[in-house]
């Protein structure tokens, strides 16, 4: 093998292992997880593929660098910039077309990849600062300011009253609901006998006594799934909300995020990050849409089709934060939330309009998703908050019952 | 190559692609060229796509053409490691400490002797990936661990060390370890994402929907009995259907199924009253089914046939 390519002239063992380095770190750049255990795994596949052809190349390269079908793009796009604009690929493999291999991606796909690619390839000279409030914080608060602050609208918030409330948020107990699994664990006083955990402690007395283990049903914190609507109407409250989410986050294992607005984004790798203000920061960069317009029905749908059976495994609660004001209603909005109730085991809306006392659901849109929530609740200050970590534990809450607005309505 | 029913791995990605082809599996290079990079490292393959486009095929095909043993573990949440990896056979281990203590009346109770006894390998029930890792005569096994999403992330956990040093740890036996790697493929439908730990140590692919010539080839290869025609008026109905926004598309396998159904009544070409009639063989929803009737089935009959003749 490595005969051949010495034959070649050109790339010797040297050169190739650069290259590949070098394209490696054009893929993290470009965010792929690329670590330097695949490096070694490339050079090692690459050796042992041959390199007989351009697609050879490219799918030999793409077994080891791609771990998720997104990423699929981007790897396709950084492939050709990189071996296209250093000409490597020709040196490398002698009798190759020059030509483009016209892979059947989709186009837009392709292009959203080739822009974090281009900016991993070429970094900018300096990167633009997130857009973090940098507003001194005051943290001089008083008693019954702090009291005050609870039940204080978050729109109404100055800076330092958010990153008051955000630092409290990150104080709240988060929710302890629990699921029963299929799994067992050791429980003293568990419903079943743990038949291998029996036999061999009996085995411990030499067989002579039979001490019963026992066994419980595991229980988990059920995946949670946040469905957020990043529309302009929305903006006060956003920003907290993914605060809260951000914490839960931390908390507890399966948190999924996902942002709309004119299209559906998941952010849960962007919010994984431990500092609130960069996952934030992070968010904020890969969603091009912030407070833009938005219709539910269409990020619902976008939701059901794409990621529904993905992220709606495990038997999740489901967050869905948007006000509910659709410019548009027809059938379809009801259709996709009803899909969407039947794909989870509880489906709670948090809606800001609720800080209004007579708020009532008279509008159009919030008609035609009432009847297929679980409970719907405020979601506008520190108490809302609070209140809902204590509902997510607790069994269903009459006040929270979607029929009472409803019947109010009619 | 050898005579016997084991042959070994493929030479090269040309080979790996004969070999599919033997089996009767239509596959593309890039399937073949992980495949056959996958079998010349010995590193687990890890198959993602939609459901039915043949990831758990594969596996069957490439223990059938290389006459390797299958062995296969289906996933389900819940799988533990008493039936995956190993169990004990807890009543003949009981009997086996009866007829010691009936024996050796008088001789006392020799503690030792009796653990070491119990705990061996005539005790030791092996569920698929214990057997996976066992020597065999016919070459590595292909251990097929199917549709891995629907476990959950403790078991997961648990493969990281099968699949990178290829043993298992009994604790009352100590560490088995596999002579040779098997052959591993692991099957994806995508409930969930698979954590990055176990992807890293696979070869990762990305089973699509085939391509009209290749869905073509397909049909043809698997379903013998059906008419030119109609073989090609199916496949360009199937591909048209899911560029249709519906909630869940048609896989390879629900192709199969139709092209089957529709060779059962006798059809030689698409006709729209049996298309709406069979279209629950195609798609699994009542919601797609309603969005597909009318005179939707009729506009994509039109244009399958005008791109089958194209």
């Amino acid at each position: 093998m490595s005969d051949k390519r010495q034959a070649d002239g050109h790339s010797g063992d040297n050169h190739l292992a650069d290259n590949i380095a070098h394209f490696a770190r054009a893929l993290r750049k470009a965010g792929l997880p690329v670590g330097p255990g695949s490096v070694l795994d490339a050079l090692i596949a690459v050796e042992a593929a041959g390199i007989g052809g351009k697609d050879d190349f490219y799918w030999t390269l793409h077994s080891v660098f791609v771990t998720r079908h997104e990423q699929t793009p981007i790897f396709d796009q950084a492939f050709h910039i990189f071996f296209r604009r250093r000409g490597l690929l020709e040196k490398m493999i002698a009798a190759m077309s020059p030509i483009a291999p016209s892979l059947a991606a989709d186009k837009q796909k392709q292009e959203a990849g080739a822009l974090r690619v281009n900016e991993a390839l070429q970094p900018k000279t300096e990167r633009e600062p997130p857009k973090a409030q940098e507003t001194e914080i005051s943290a001089e608060f008083l008693a019954s300011s702090a009291e005050l602050l609870q039940d204080k609208d978050f729109a109404q918030m100055t800076a330092a009253e958010i990153a008051q409330a955000q630092r409290r948020i990150a104080r709240l107990v988060m929710p302890d609901d629990a699921v029963a699994t299929r799994r067992f664990i050791t429980d003293p006083r568990g419903p079943r006998i743990d038949l291998r955990a029996t036999f061999r402690r009996s085995l411990r007395s030499g067989g002579a006594g039979i001490e019963l283990a026992r066994r419980i049903r595991r229980i988990r914190h059920p995946p949670i799934v946040a469905i957020c609507d990043i529309s302009g109407s929305m903006d006060d409250y956003t920003r907290v909300f993914l605060h809260f989410l951000h914490v839960l986050m931390a908390a507890r294992g399966r948190v999924q995020v996902f942002l709309f607005a004119t299209r559906l984004t998941n952010v849960t790798r962007q919010l994984r990050a431990r500092d609130p203000d960069e996952a934030l920061a992070r968010c904020g960069s890969l969603v091009q849409d912030w407070a833009g317009g938005t219709r539910i029905a269409d990020a619902l749908h976008e939701f059901n089709r794409d990621w529904s059976r993905r992220a709606l495994s495990g038997g999740p609660t489901v967050l869905l934060f948007t006000d509910g004001l659709e410019r548009a209603v027809d059938h379809d909005l009801a259709f996709e939330m009803d899909r969407l109730r039947r794909s989870c085991r509880r489906l709670v809306w948090l809606n800001p309009l609720l800080r209004y006392r007579g708020f009532a659901a008279r509008a159009s849109g919030i008609k035609a998703m009432l009847p297929y929530v679980d409970e719907f609740r405020p979601i506008h200050n520190l108490a809302s908050v609070a209140s809902l970590c204590e509902a997510l534990e607790a069994r269903r809450d009459a006040k929270a019952d979607p029929r009472r607005w409803l019947e109010q309505a009619a | 190559m050898t005579t016997n029913s084991a042959s070994s791995p493929p030479a090269s990605i040309d080979e790996t692609l004969k070999l599919l082809k033997q089996g009767g599996y239509v596959g593309d290079r890039s399937l073949a060229t992980v495949l056959f990079l996958a079998l010349k490292l010995g590193r687990p393959l890890f198959l993602e796509g939609e459901a039915g486009v043949g990831k758990t095929e594969i596996a069957k095909v490439l223990a059938a053409t290389l006459g390797r043993r299958l062995i296969r573990l289906q996933c389900y949440e819940g799988l533990d490691v008493s039936s995956a990896v190993y169990e004990w056979n807890y009543a003949g281990q009981m009997m086996a400490i009866r007829l010691a203590e009936a024996q050796g009346g008088e001789g006392g109770f020799d503690r030792e002797r009796i653990e070491a006894d119990i705990f061996s390998q005539r005790f030791l029930v092996k569920r698929p990936l214990l057997q996976a890792l066992e020597p065999d005569t016919g070459g590595v096994p292909v251990l097929l661990i199917d549709e891995l999403d629907r476990t959950d992330e403790a078991f997961e956990a648990y493969l990281l060390e099968l699949l990178s040093d290829f043993q298992v740890t009994v604790p009352e036996l100590g560490v088995i370890k596999a002579p040779q790697p098997p052959i591993v493929i692991i099957t994806s439908n995508r409930t969930r994402e698979i954590h990055d730990a176990l992807k890293r140590r696979c070869l990762y692919h990305w089973l699509d929907y085939p391509s009209v010539e290749r869905e073509l080839a397909i049909v043809r290869a698997k379903a013998p009995g059906i008419g030119k025609r109609l073989a090609g008026e199916l496949v360009s109905f199937v591909q048209a259907i899911r560029k249709q926004d519906l909630f869940k598309v048609p896989g390879v396998a629900e192709t199969l199924d139709w092209a089957a159904a529709l060779a059962e009544l006798d059809a030689v070409a698409l006709d729209p009253t049996q298309v709406s009639d069979t279209l629950g063989v195609l798609l699994k929803y009542q919601d797609d089914i309603a969005k597909m009737q009318g005179g939707r089935v009729a506009e994509l009959i039109e244009e399958a046939k005008a791109a089958a003749r194209a």
